[in-house]
Parts: C-alpha cells; sequence; structure tokens
C-alpha cells in the first residue's frame, strides 16, 4: 500500500475558504439556506466551513444539522458487513429553505442519492445544492454532480481518496491511497 | 462491535453483551427516525417476513408489525385461531409451507417453550422469538432494559425487582438474562409458590416482602399473574394476592426515595398494580411501548442486515 498527499494543509485551507466566498456568493446572509452535513465524514467538513463563514466572514446564525443515510441506502445486504449507522440532528425546518449538502468524497454518487432520499423525511425543500471537497472523476454511477468541488481528482477505482481533518485525524491532508 | 454473533433472536440466553449494546446504539437512530413527521425508511424493502402467532397478543404484535412496516419490509401475518392448524397441521409443515411463499425472516409467538428453537434448527430463515410459552421473550426484555438506561444513563450497578409470577413468566427469565448480562443486581418478590426453586442459581435474589423488597430497588418491574398458564391454585384468593404483592400509592409514598414503575402489559388493575400508580409520573409503561418499536426495528435491521443475499 502506498499513499500519496494531493493536497496538504495549506491547501486544503485554501480550497476551504474558495467554498466559504462561493457559498456566500449565492447565499448571501444564509437566512433562507441550511447546511447538511452527511453522517459521518462530511460532518467535519461542515463544521469547518460553518466556523469559517462565522469567524472569517462574519455570516451569523448559519443552521447546521447532520443527516445519516445508512437506513436509506441501496447497498444492505450487499456489504459483507452490517452498516453503521451515525445519529441524525436536524433540529431546525428544512421546508422551503435552499439546503446545501456537504461531503467529503463524491465518488459513485450513491450516498447523495440515498441522501436525497432521507431528506425527503424532513420536508420539501425549496432546493438542494451538493458541496463536496473531493470530486473523482469519471467514477459515477449516477447522474449527480457537485455544485461546488474542493478539488477534482482523477482516481481509479482500486485507488481510495482519504480527507482528513485536524480535530478528528490530527491534520488537514488529502490522501490518494494506492493499494 | 457492528454486527450481532447469532442469526435469528431466540432468547437473551444467546446473545451477549455486545450484541445487547448494539441493538441499543441502533434503537437509538431508529427512535429518532420514529419521531419524525415521516416515520419511515426503506432500508427492509425487499424483505418478506411473516408474523407467526400461535398464542394471542395484542402489544407485541402491534409493535412487530409497525416496527416491519417502518423499515417498508413485506409483512404477512398468520394467527393460530384462523388457520388450519385447527385442520390438524404440524408447526413446521405449516411454516415450511409459508416459507415457500418465499418469506425471509419469521417473527414468532408459541405456546410451547422452545418452538422457536425448534424451528431454527428445521428451517432456512432468521427467527425472532417473540415469546415461547414460559421460556423467554427477548425484545420485551431488551426493550425494558433499554427504558432503564433511557432513565439512569446505565444499567449496569442499579437495583431492578420483579415482581409477580415469576414461574410462568417469560418476562421475568428473559430480563434476569438480560439485566445480569449487562450488571444490574436482580431481586425477584411474588408468593412462594409462584417463584422458582432454583432461581437463586441465575445469580438473583429472592425477597418475600414486598415493602423491603421495593426499598432495595431503583426500579420495580410488576408482572401480570398469568392465569393462563395456571393449572394448579397457587394463592389462595386474587383479593390476599393484591395485599401481599399488589403495588399501590400509599406504599409507594412510604418509600424514602422515588423508584420507577414499569410493566410489561397487559395490565390488570388492582390486582398486581393500582390505576392511580400506573398512571403516575413515576411509571413508565408508554415509554416502554415506544421504546418496543425501536427495540424491534433495530433487531430486525440488525438481523436482516445477515440474511444472505440470493444471487441470480
Amino acid at each position: 500500500m502506498s499513499q500519496k498527499v494531493l493536497l496538504n494543509a495549506t491547501e486544503v485551507n485554501i480550497a476551504l475558504h474558495r467554498l466559504a466566498c462561493q457559498l456566500i456568493e449565492n447565499h448571501d446572509t444564509f437566512s433562507e439556506t441550511v447546511l447538511i452535513g452527511i453522517q459521518p465524514r462530511g460532518v467535519f467538513l461542515a463544521e469547518r466551513i460553518k466556523l469559517l463563514l462565522e469567524t472569517t466572514y462574519k455570516v451569523k446564525n448559519i443552521e447546521l444539522g447532520y443527516l445519516d443515510i445508512t437506513f436509506y441506502r441501496d447497498d444492505f445486504r450487499r456489504n459483507e458487513k452490517t452498516i453503521k449507522a451515525s445519529s441524525t440532528n436536524i433540529d431546525f425546518i428544512i421546508e422551503n429553505k435552499k439546503v446545501v449538502f456537504v461531503d467529503d468524497v463524491l465518488y459513485t454518487g450513491r450516498s447523495i442519492r440515498a441522501a436525497l432520499t432521507a431528506i425527503q423525511t424532513f420536508g420539501r425543500p425549496l432546493e438542494i445544492e451538493l458541496l463536496t471537497f473531493i470530486d473523482r472523476r469519471f467514477s459515477r454511477h449516477l447522474p449527480i454532480q457537485p455544485d461546488y468541488r474542493g478539488r477534482q481528482v482523477d482516481a481509479i477505482n482500486n485507488e481510495k481518496v482519504k480527507v482528513c481533518w485536524k480535530e478528528n485525524d490530527g491534520l488537514d491532508a488529502v490522501y490518494l491511497i494506492k493499494n | 462491535m457492528s454486527e450481532l454473533s447469532v442469526k435469528h433472536l431466540l432468547g437473551i440466553k444467546y446473545i451477549n453483551e455486545n450484541d445487547i449494546n448494539l441493538i441499543f446504539k441502533t434503537a437509538d437512530h431508529f427512535k429518532e427516525v420514529i419521531n419524525r413527521s415521516i416515520k419511515k425508511v426503506p432500508s427492509l424493502r425487499d424483505i418478506t417476513i411473516a408474523n407467526l402467532f400461535f398464542e394471542n397478543s395484542t402489544r407485541t404484535r402491534l409493535s412487530f408489525e409497525l416496527a416491519e412496516k417502518r423499515l417498508s419490509a413485506d409483512v404477512v401475518n398468520f394467527s393460530a385461531s384462523s388457520s388450519s392448524l385447527n385442520k390438524g397441521e404440524t408447526l413446521i409443515d405449516t411454516v415450511n409451507n409459508i416459507l415457500s411463499m418465499k418469506v425471509d425472516m419469521v417473527v414468532m409467538r408459541h405456546s410451547n417453550p422452545g418452538a422457536s428453537i425448534f424451528l431454527s434448527k428445521h428451517i432456512n430463515a432468521s427467527i425472532i422469538n417473540a415469546g415461547d410459552g414460559a421460556h423467554e421473550h427477548p425484545t420485551q426484555a431488551l426493550l425494558d432494559c433499554y427504558s432503564i438506561k433511557e432513565q439512569f444513563g446505565e444499567v449496569a450497578g442499579k437495583n431492578i425487582l420483579i415482581v409477580g409470577d415469576i414461574l410462568h413468566s417469560r418476562v421475568a427469565l428473559s430480563n434476569i438474562f438480560a439485566l445480569k448480562k449487562l450488571g444490574a443486581n436482580v431481586k425477584v418478590c411474588g408468593p412462594k409458590t409462584l417463584i422458582p426453586k432454583h432461581i437463586s442459581s441465575l445469580g438473583v435474589t429472592v425477597e418475600l416482602n414486598l415493602k423491603k423488597a421495593l426499598e432495595w430497588c431503583d426500579v420495580a418491574n410488576m408482572l401480570r399473574v398469568q392465569n393462563e398458564r395456571m393449572d394448579i391454585s397457587y394463592f389462595p384468593t386474587t383479593r390476599e394476592y393484591t395485599q401481599q404483592f399488589g403495588l399501590n400509592k400509599k406504599i409507594l409514598d412510604s418509600l424514602d426515595k422515588e423508584i420507577i414503575v414499569m410493566h410489561p402489559g397487559p395490565i390488570n388493575r388492582g390486582v398486581e398494580i393500582t390505576s392511580d400508580v400506573a398512571d403516575s409520573s413515576q411509571a413508565i409503561i408508554l415509554n416502554q411501548v415506544e421504546n418496543g418499536v425501536a427495540i424491534r426495528m433495530a433487531v430486525l435491521y440488525l438481523l436482516a442486515s445477515k440474511l444472505q443475499r440470493n444471487e441470480n
């Protein structure tokens, strides 16, 4: 197994700032917009973006929720192991809001498909956008594309892209792992 | 640990502490799901479940059916009273016929202890025991322990009292197994005739005086007197039973601490528990029912994920 650094801490930071600015361009004060971090790994990115928007760009009162998609996945019983669920926590109303899904890696698009189903149980959003930190090109199984992307990556199927966050993994970085 | 160690849920005896904790963790998530406005998830949409109730049930059957439907499973129901069992068909034949209709899981209640274990050896589907005679009722014990955990944060170290007809109660046996596995202290209380002789071998203590037992406990789980399983008279009159072992407001108020009161249902109001206690804020009887759905969803989900997928 070998691993290559795709983005180091400085590059991660630049991408985060750019994503935050692009969000502000489209959502202004966030009065009608909510962020939804996709469990488990999208949560770190969502929290980081919220923090950045609030501290650096002085956007107040951003609503952030967490959505677990385990029970909505289409690979139930197709995996060797039982998929472990995480908690969902959305304590605000999403009806008629602009929802931005936040996830770390967009690969086949199946997680986002599940998230689109899962979010419906909370109401009917006005629109849904997708922000992803890493967009793995040419690997989609479904017609799903991100509205905001940190970096586009070409990786073949037996390679894995791992996004690490300071608060969980000790440092900010993106790795390409080859088996 | 993200997987159960068993293929069937036949009894608490056959699962371990990790299994119980995994079921509780999964139930937490399902509890959140069933409190949404849309309470349904699509996880089990390609799974068919047969509910075979060879013995009467209201709560457990409704609870299982609701859990199955909220997981999007297809459900077929069977009750003994309206079936061909009356025509002399055996248990295995009945179940095999149902299974030929491509059923993946079976939830079964039967009046014979060990019926679900017997079935698990003969058929090729995942089996959940919803009560087998006076043997086990695992999902009830799981939801009872889950409700205790919800009240206190943990089950370990808590003093749990089970009062009533211990001899005929599958709820008592399953609860004892589950509570002991989770590290609780368990005491049973009831008429001497309704306490099994060798109960102490399960690691529980016996107290015949209700007042003393209540003073010791954090939680009192009141059981129903199972008249339908009694072939002889175990106590003189119901009135005398109520005087000795019935839980009323007076005795509850005389304790120096507030205890939690549980009951697996159905309640015989005025026999093992008075109405003012059953409806008081100390009773968590209706929480138990709500938790029952979440626990059963968790059990179904975790067992279904272990089913072999038919590749075709």
